[in-house]
């Protein structure tokens, strides 16, 4: 005892108070590990967010849109030289027929707001080059509407349009050879009177993709159509294959090399580039089987290849989930093994397949790579027609044609790649939030 | 169309054998369900599936077959005359091909003489005008290889829709009459949806045949024209259209390794740290909010990072780094392409390692604490070690997904190959544009392309070659996972 106490009170090595050299520097090691760790995750979340912002940013401009609108006189000696209102006749009156009277038209808007600024050229050019095209298809439809002097809403100048967004500045306007800052001004006072507006574009979804040299009236209709027509050819081959071979590799296949090849495959071709699967489809798609280029379908039956070991892996998980108790008292009630599968197993592992069916179809939707080598990076302007015949029309796909206006050299497609991709994330959100709802809703703990 | 109403006749003929198979069922047990071997609609699915499988199949085969023989025939009959010194007879017959299908479209029916050249060009005119536009004037012997080729896919047609009609009567036929009381539908019906299962699960078996297949069909045409040697040892990569082009595949995975040593260097160390963190250290709240913040950046499609890249992170770099470093002043750059792959990768990395850190047990870590290691050391000296094998099966994986990506390098890295003539500095120089394999399979198959041509054949050859070292990583992945990875039972 009493040699203890004296050991104790000799000369203790460590306090509980006072930590000595080494456990400082062991606990610094320790929140320094701690503040990796924190920094890691921030970095990641600040890059999640810096890149949501980014396209915020860039991309919010491109569903707001400016309108000019003028009183347009309808002449009849230009538009209807006969005067007899025959659709057919007035069809040979070119867009070159129109634009004239959105020249005058704009003069008489400058005259009577008493508008002057000095140096002004070309005022109509504040008009979007559409707006003959768009003039004209009005007056086509409605040919008892000539000779009257009628309100039309034109798209502005995607460098007018530019301005009100910031893209286009008085200095820049003074170097570009498509707009002068005497045009600008005369935007101005416009706006001032009442005559040009920036509103919400709900169109931006809807319109056709435009020329090089038209980027305010392009928009994404064909390319929402394409990637709809696409998912449907994904959805009705994918899904039906999918849950067939997952069905056969948890409930029939036996232990075999077949089988062993069949998993193989499976699990390498989720892994195998995107890309290679574009070259597959150009080969076996195209150049072999000799279907259409730009189409749908090929890109449906590209996509519905790539998507399948992402909609069988779990498929197959939510097979295995399915207890053997249910597929025993099956069996036990006489029950073959086909249908205690399609009768018990398949309906209960429904909201599992079907959320994995979800999630591969967003990674279908956002999938760019292999559409570009099938060619659906075409010009294409025309709506495809209704299914079926519309999945052999050319159309391109929402993620295509954010890579298509990347390649335009007007900065105004930057902005209209940034709006496209946000409309493609919105799809995707819908998409993931059902998945998620659909989990947490029907998914069963046995 | 009229193969819509084949489909149509076919689907209508199985339906019709569903109801007849069935009620001759019935009336061969005298309508005494329980004397049947089978549930009633059994016979009837019996009929419908012997009327469809083999008509379906028939009509598969005959629509795969009947493009490849006309061609061959129409093709052997083309004199030699019609192939000019300038073209090739595959061209040629891809001309034949679309006058054949514009002068479906137009309607036109053959003119009672010989085609003389007026008409020719009259006809040329009218196809322009049903949009199949010609490059030359079409030659008499094209026009007529034309006509035959219609006339044979005509007659083809009508043989089609004989012969899957008859199969069809026939196999309703053949089942109908075998139809009693005692024929174990079931057991019949239940091994043709078996036989369907086995179809679909040996779907994946032929995408990757098919896959494989194509490619190196395509890459033996591109190495018969170009040696293998200079493919594969070559150094310079500078296509030319008009022949005698170098290309070699060394300074495009130049550019795919560096890259994707960024990506790598950006996606694993941050990967790694927030697994760590969110599986050792994390609150249950915190780690129910940060997991899946990171998981969406999974769910983003590459082409938004690749926006991202092009419009945001781009010019950052050349406006704050490159140009004041004077390293360089494109926007585009592997530094881009691999700052933004990282971000995309971290996913990857930090969701597979998190699991894996979760699965060492318990009574290790308890192990350690109890010797008096600090949680940072036990996470270095016990967890690290025990999960070593699935964290770099995880990041073989990464590596994997960064080689083959495409739409990042795209629009984030330039299109320009490394050159190896201009010396190491700008080699590893991060802020130079450099292109990668995927970007150039895209811009050699996109655009006009001429299947004869070494330039376009090389991306099949790019392809495969990318193929085999993705394919590569995945597998050695896999094997270091399964081969190292502790029991803990």
């Amino acid at each position: 005892m009493t040699d203890m106490t004296a050991g104790a009170s000799a000369a203790p090595k460590s306090s509980l108070l006072a930590q000595d050299e080494r456990t400082r520097r062991r606990n610094a090691a320790e929140a320094r590990f701690k503040l990796y760790g924190v920094i890691a995750i921030t970095l990641a979340i600040v890059a999640l967010l810096f890149l949501m912002v980014s396209i915020m940013k860039n991309g919010s401009g491109a569903f707001f849109q400016t309108f000019v609108t003028l009183e347009v006189e309808l002449l009849e000696d230009k538009l209807d030289k006969n005067g007899n209102r025959d659709p057919a006749e007035m069809a040979k009156v070119t867009t070159f027929g129109y634009s004239p009277l959105i020249k005058d038209a704009m003069a008489k808007v400058v005259a009577d707001n008493g508008i002057e600024i000095d140096g002004l050229k070309k005022p109509e050019d504040l008009i979007s080059k559409e707006a003959a095209a768009q003039m004209r298809n009005f007056v086509l439809a409605h040919p008892e509407m000539v000779g009257e002097t009628r309100p039309f809403e034109f798209v502005a100048s995607g460098r007018i349009d530019g301005y009100y967004k910031g893209r286009v500045t008085m200095e820049s306007a003074a170097r570009d050879s498509n707009i002068s800052p005497e045009q600008l001004q005369l935007a101005d006072a416009l706006k001032a009177a009442g005559a040009l507006e920036t509103r919400f574009n709900w169109s931006f979804i809807t319109w056709p993709d435009a020329s090089e040299n038209r980027p305010e009236v392009s928009g994404l209709g064909v390319a929402i159509i394409g990637s709809l027509y696409m998912m449907l050819v994904v959805l009705a081959l994918a899904l039906p294959i999918g849950v067939a071979a997952s069905i056969y590799l948890e409930e029939f296949a036996p232990k075999n090399r077949f089988t062993d090849l069949i998993e193989v495959n499976i699990s390498n071709l989720a892994a195998v580039p995107s890309i290679v699967f574009g070259i597959l489809g150009l080969a076996i798609f195209i150049n072999f089987a000799g279907l259409p280029q730009s189409a749908p379908i090929v890109g449906g039956l590209v996509l519905s290849l790539m998507t399948l070991p992402r909609i069988i892996i779990p498929a197959r998980a939510a097979i295995q989930a399915v207890p053997p108790s249910i597929r025993e008292a099956a069996l036990g009630v006489g029950a073959s093994k086909m249908q205690t599968v399609f009768h018990h197993v398949l309906p209960l592992a429904a909201p599992g397949i079907l959320t994995g069916l979800i999630i591969g179809l967003a990674q279908a939707l956002g999938e760019t790579a292999p559409l570009l080598l099938i060619g659906m990076v075409a010009f294409v302007r025309e709506y495809p027609a209704g299914p079926p015949e519309g999945l052999f029309d050319p159309a391109t796909a929402l993620p295509v044609q954010v890579y298509n206006w990347t390649q335009r050299a007007d900065p105004a497609f930057v902005e209209r790649a940034s709006g496209a991709i946000i409309v493609l994330l919105v799809f995707l959100m819908v998409m993931n939030t059902l998945a998620i709802i659909l989990r947490s809703r029907f998914e069963r703990r046995w | 169309m009229t193969l819509t109403w084949l489909v149509l006749a076919v689907l209508a003929l199985a339906a019709v054998g569903y109801v007849m198979g069935r009620s001759r069922a019935m009336a061969s047990a005298g309508g005494e369900i329980r004397a049947l071997h089978s549930l009633p609609r059994y016979y009837g699915w019996n009929v419908a599936l012997t009327v469809l499988t083999p008509a379906f199949g028939l009509m598969a085969l005959w629509l795969l077959i009947q493009p490849v023989f006309i061609d061959a025939r129409i093709s052997s009959q083309l004199p030699d005359a019609a192939v000019s010194e300038t073209t090739t007879r595959s061209l040629v017959m891809s001309d034949v091909r679309r006058v054949a299908e514009g002068l479906g479209q137009i309607g036109a029916s053959k003119p009672e003489s010989d085609p003389d050249e007026e008409y020719l060009s009259d006809l040329k005119s009218r196809l322009g005008g049903a949009g199949v536009a010609l490059a030359s004037d079409i030659d008499p012997a094209v026009y007529l290889a034309a006509e035959r080729y219609r006339a044979g896919t005509a007659i083809g047609a009508s043989l089609m829709w004989v012969a899957v009609l008859a199969v069809a009567v026939g196999g309703f036929a053949v089942s109908y009459l075998l139809t009693n009381k005692d024929f174990r539908a079931r057991n019949t019906v239940e091994r043709g949806i078996l036989l369907v299962l086995i179809a679909a699960a040996s779907i994946a078996i032929l995408t990757t045949l098919g896959i494989i297949l194509s490619m190196l069909f395509e890459t033996r045409h591109f190495f018969a024209d170009h040696p293998w040697q200079d493919f594969f040892l070559g150094t310079v990569w500078s296509p030319d259209f008009r022949g005698d082009s170098q290309l070699a595949i060394l300074p495009l995975l130049w550019g795919t390794l560096y890259i994707s040593l960024i990506a790598l260097l950006v996606a694993v160390p941050i990967g790694l740290f927030a697994a760590i963190y969110l599986s050792e250290y994390a609150t249950p709240r915190v780690r129910a909010l940060a997991k899946p913040a990171i998981e969406v950046l999974a769910g983003i499609p590459t082409i938004v990072y690749g926006l991202f890249a092009l419009i945001t992170i781009g010019p950052m770099l050349r406006d704050y780094f490159a140009q004041p470093l004077g390293l360089g002043d494109s926007s585009s750059s592997v530094m881009t392409a691999g700052l933004v792959m990282g971000i995309m990768l971290i996913p990857f990395v930090s969701s597979l390692s998190d699991d894996i850190i979760n699965a060492v047990p318990q009574s290790l870590r308890d192990g350690s604490y109890g010797l008096g290691a600090t949680q940072s050391e036990t996470i270095r000296q016990v967890i690290i070690p025990a999960a070593l094998p699935g964290i770099v099966g995880a990041i073989l994986l990464a590596a994997s997904r960064a080689i083959g990506e495409t739409m990042i390098v795209v629009l984030g890295a330039g299109a320009a190959a490394a050159q190896f003539d201009r010396g190491i500095g700008e080699l590893v120089n991060p802020f130079e544009a450099m292109t990668t394999v995927t970007v150039k399979i895209v811009s050699q198959l996109t655009g006009d392309t001429d299947f004869a041509s070494p330039e376009t054949l090389v991306a099949f050859a790019l392809g495969l070659t990318l193929f085999v070292i993705t394919l590569g990583l995945n597998v050695l992945a896999l094997w270091i996972v399964r081969r190292y990875r502790e029991q803990y039972e």
